[in-house]
């Protein structure tokens, strides 16, 4: 794939070309770093390659000089387990900074991309900021960059080009959500004991009632996120869950939260008509109504 | 989403058919339109594949890359692409009717009438969905700056004649794409989109299938399977009975049939290279035929689907009656054609890579007076889209139910009638607010008096009324009479000026520089286009 072909190209040459365009877009002033070193980052197991990568990012910081980490280790606590994350690459600038880079395959065309896959490629890059600052606060004289270097083939050509992303925002949003997030042993808590997700050694059929037993809040951006949309997809329409038409139905409809209970306040079968929401509906349905659209 | 369409998603749910979203059609169609559907390469971001074109829905181009890392097969794709594509482009540059525009004097600042040439009709590329727009203008950039043979002798990798042509073309159509309600460019699923309601959230809308799903599911089938089976159902050889409607292609097809097909075509592309006499070049020449007709088999297969259901979107579409102003808005278009053809003609250099702070700002304030006059103009010509405007308290209909004539307090009395209404709907109206209702076409202003104890309206009629001291028959409203009134303006008023180009403070840029050619994209080893 061109993709990984990319990365190669522009990691090559001991990181020479991609340490140039980051000391051209976010030097500030330090002398060009030319040759860098890569510290070896091999370990055995995850937990073992982020520990050599805390320990490389501590004597880089140490040497106050610039050094390319490749595909380093970070460990992030998500629901109270923890996560392993492997960054495309961080530099260590000579004052102590610490910069994530992303490398991506989508062309970067007179010097703009398309803004929703930057925006994916912040969202994505934020967690790695959030995941280098557990490591920066235990580092003497280390900080994280809130901006983010993106590396994409310029045009249409396969050579490097970069921008710098300020991932400030997503990193308020995932913040929030992480702390937001319910426990894994809490959600485990709630499951009928003996439920498992493994693969091997139990029935489709059983496999099927195990993920059931998990509650699930589907919306339409899970279809572009989940392997499991369209199963969790299905079940929010047959339980009729308005928000399996678009999160903000669930601001716009309030109280009546499926598509039955709606309906029915629209046509006056239920629904207290001192509430604002089933007011609306009903104003709304009658409108349409008159405007020909057709009834049932 | 206004409250009413929400409620048309809810109905199409109950109903397991798609509602409408309007009663008129709002985007002008043309007789003849040019329907596009592009296919990338994956992994290659934007290197074309292939692609059906064609005004005939029975008889398509069918433009094919057997090996889109190959610079040649690409240009000759472009090529292809071109001669399928500027001929129904030209045919419409050269029917031209005369009409008149008002032209300020640059030297004596007068507006004066000049006759100049507008295109009768303009030609609409239609492509199946957003993706599909993108990879126009893609497509676009891509080509423009490209030299050909006879502009530069020496470019390393000389363009065919007519593609930095068709790049200008397609920047053009895709810029204009970003006016909201212009019709040059459109893709399937907006058009649909606009005008009826699934039962499926709007991300999901954005497939094509799906959608089609909705609105016109095989009788007696609910339109949610419909669209489940668009969407996942696949045959016995494991391929997607609906492929994606593009540029991007499954990965199924990606890996299980094309990969081994354009293998094929290497290698007999290859052997060919590597005959040593003729009468085995013959051979392999044949083998890379048979290579290359396979790979065109395949990716036929894989666009004749979105191919019929975009003429099936069109078709579906073309049962609506057209929107009175969906047809001026195509006047626009026509002029924005037009327009574009001179800038051609005159020798103008192609769009620049990026817009000067000037023309930037110009193209800003265009498109939103152009998304007011759509708002406005979509409302207007559709009761449906109107009740959502009520309903949000920015129109509203009312019965009039008393006409008191009075008149302004001037030397000479002009008709001022005032109005007392009754309604149902909330307009959120202040003291002297403006309100406007359409007579004939054209919009008549109104303002807001006061509420009267019982809840009616009172409103005085302030123009349109001819210049007698009595209204003229027919432009006062009579007791008895339904109108609908909003509080919205029907037409937008001249736009701010913007200084000269010549004028640009340097906060701005400064006055853009000459208008040089831009150099063309300097070749590399790898490009994608
Ligand atoms: S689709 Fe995935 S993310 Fe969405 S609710 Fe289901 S399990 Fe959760």
């Amino acid at each position: 794939m061109r993709g990984n072909a990319f990365e190669a190209k522009v990691k090559g040459d001991g990181g020479t070309e991609l340490l140039r365009l980051l000391h051209e877009r976010m030097g500030e002033g330090a002398e060009p770093p030319g040759q860098a070193p890569t510290p070896d980052l091999a370990a055995a197991g995850p937990e073992g390659r982020a520990a050599r990568t805390a320990l490389a990012l501590r004597e880089a910081t140490e040497a106050g000089g610039w050094a390319l980490l490749d595909h380093p280790m970070l460990a992030l606590e998500v629901a109270g387990s923890p996560a392993y994350l492997e960054p495309d690459a961080v530099v260590v600038h000579p004052d102590g900074r610490w910069t994530v880079v992303e490398i991506k395959s989508f062309p970067m065309i007179d010097a703009a991309a398309d803004p929703s896959k930057v925006g994916a490629a912040a969202r994505q890059s934020a967690v790695y900021v959030l995941a280098l600052e557990r490591v920066a606060v235990l580092t003497k004289g280390a900080s994280v960059d809130h901006s983010v270097l993106l590396v994409c083939p310029r045009d249409f050509s396969n050579l490097p080009t970069a921008s710098v992303v300020d991932v400030r925002k997503q990193l308020a949003v995932t913040r929030r959500q992480l702390t937001r997030l319910s426990r894994i042993e809490d959600i485990a808590d709630e499951l009928p004991p003996g439920t498992t997700f493994d693969l091997d050694g139990q029935s489709g059929a059983s496999l099927a009632t195990a993920v059931e037993a998990v509650p699930a809040v589907y919306a339409p951006e899970c279809l572009a996120a989940c392997e499991l949309a369209f199963h969790c997809r299905g079940r929010a329409r047959e339980q009729g869950t308005v928000t399996a038409l678009g999160r903000s139905l669930r601001g716009e409809l309030g109280s009546l939260t499926t598509v039955e209970e709606v309906l029915a306040a629209a046509r006056g079968e239920s629904g207290d008509p001192a509430d604002p929401t089933v007011a609306a509906v009903r104003r709304a349905a009658a409108l349409r109504a008159e405007a020909g659209a057709p009834c049932h | 989403m206004s409250l009413i369409a929400t409620l048309a998603r809810l109905e199409a749910v109950e109903s397991g058919r798609a509602q409408p979203l309007a009663t008129v059609r709002h985007r002008h169609l043309s007789e003849r339109p040019l329907v596009f559907v592009p296919l990338t390469t994956a992994g290659e971001a934007g290197a074309p594949l292939g692609a059906l074109v064609g005004t005939d829905r029975n008889a398509p181009t069918l433009l094919v890359v057997p090996q889109p890392r190959d610079r040649d097969l690409r240009f000759t794709f472009l090529a292809d692409l071109a001669e399928a594509v500027l001929p129904y482009l030209d045919a419409y540059a050269a029917d031209i009717e005369l009409t008149e525009r008002s032209e300020t004097d640059p030297e004596t600042g007068k507006k004066t009438k000049v006759e100049v040439e507008l295109c009768a009709d303009a030609p609409q590329l239609i492509v199946p969905g957003r993706a599909g727009v993108d990879f126009v203008r893609l497509l676009g950039r891509s080509m423009r700056f490209r030299r050909t043979a006879e502009q530069d002798p020496d470019a390393p990798y000389p363009a065919p004649p007519r593609v930095p042509l068709l790049g200008r073309w397609f920047t053009h159509y895709a810029e204009r794409a970003r006016t909201p309600g212009a019709a040059l460019l459109l893709a399937a699923t907006d058009l649909l989109n606009r005008h009826w309601a699934t039962g499926q959230s709007s991300l999901e809308d954005q497939h094509l299938g799906a959608l089609l799903a909705w609105i016109d599911p095989p009788a007696g089938e609910p339109g949610a399977e419909a669209a489940l089976r668009a969407e996942l159902a696949r045959g016995a050889d494991g391929q997607l009975l609906c492929p994606p409607a593009g540029p991007a292609t499954d990965p199924a097809f990606d890996n299980r049939l094309l990969a081994p097909a354009v293998e094929r075509y290497d290698r007999a592309r290859q052997a060919l290279q590597a005959a040593e006499d003729g009468l085995a070049a013959d051979d392999r020449l044949g083998q890379l035929t048979a290579a290359e007709r396979e790979i065109r088999r395949l990716l036929a297969a894989q666009l004749m689907p979105t191919w019929s259901a975009v003429w099936r979107a069109l078709d579906l579409l073309r049962e609506l009656p057209e929107g009175d102003r969906a047809a001026a808005r195509w006047t626009s278009d026509r002029w924005s054609f037009t327009g574009h053809r001179d800038r051609i003609t005159a020798g103008e250099p192609p769009q620049p890579r990026r817009d000067d702070a000037v023309t930037a700002a110009t193209k800003l304030l265009r498109r939103e007076r152009a998304q007011a006059e759509l708002e406005a103009g979509e409302a207007l010509d559709d009761p449906l889209v109107m009740a959502g405007r009520r309903l949000s308290g920015e129109a509203f209909a009312g019965e009039v139910v008393e006409v008191t004539p009075a008149w302004s307090e001037s030397k000479r009395p002009s008709p001022r009638p005032l109005l007392t209404l009754r309604t149902d709907d909330a307009p959120h109206l202040a003291e002297g607010a403006k309100v406007y209702r359409s007579l004939d076409g054209k919009p008549q202003k109104a303002e807001f008096v006061a509420y009267e104890p019982g809840g009616a309206l009172v409103l005085r009629v302030l123009d349109k009324m001819g210049r007698a001291k009595d209204p003229a028959p027919g432009s006062v409203p009579e007791k008895g009479d339904r109108i609908c009134w909003t509080l919205f303006e029907h037409e937008q008023r001249g736009a701010p000026k913007l200084p000269d180009p010549e004028a640009t403070p340097w906060t701005h840029g400064g006055p853009p520089g000459a208008a040089t050619a831009e150099q063309p994209d300097a070749p590399t080893p790898e490009d994608l286009l």
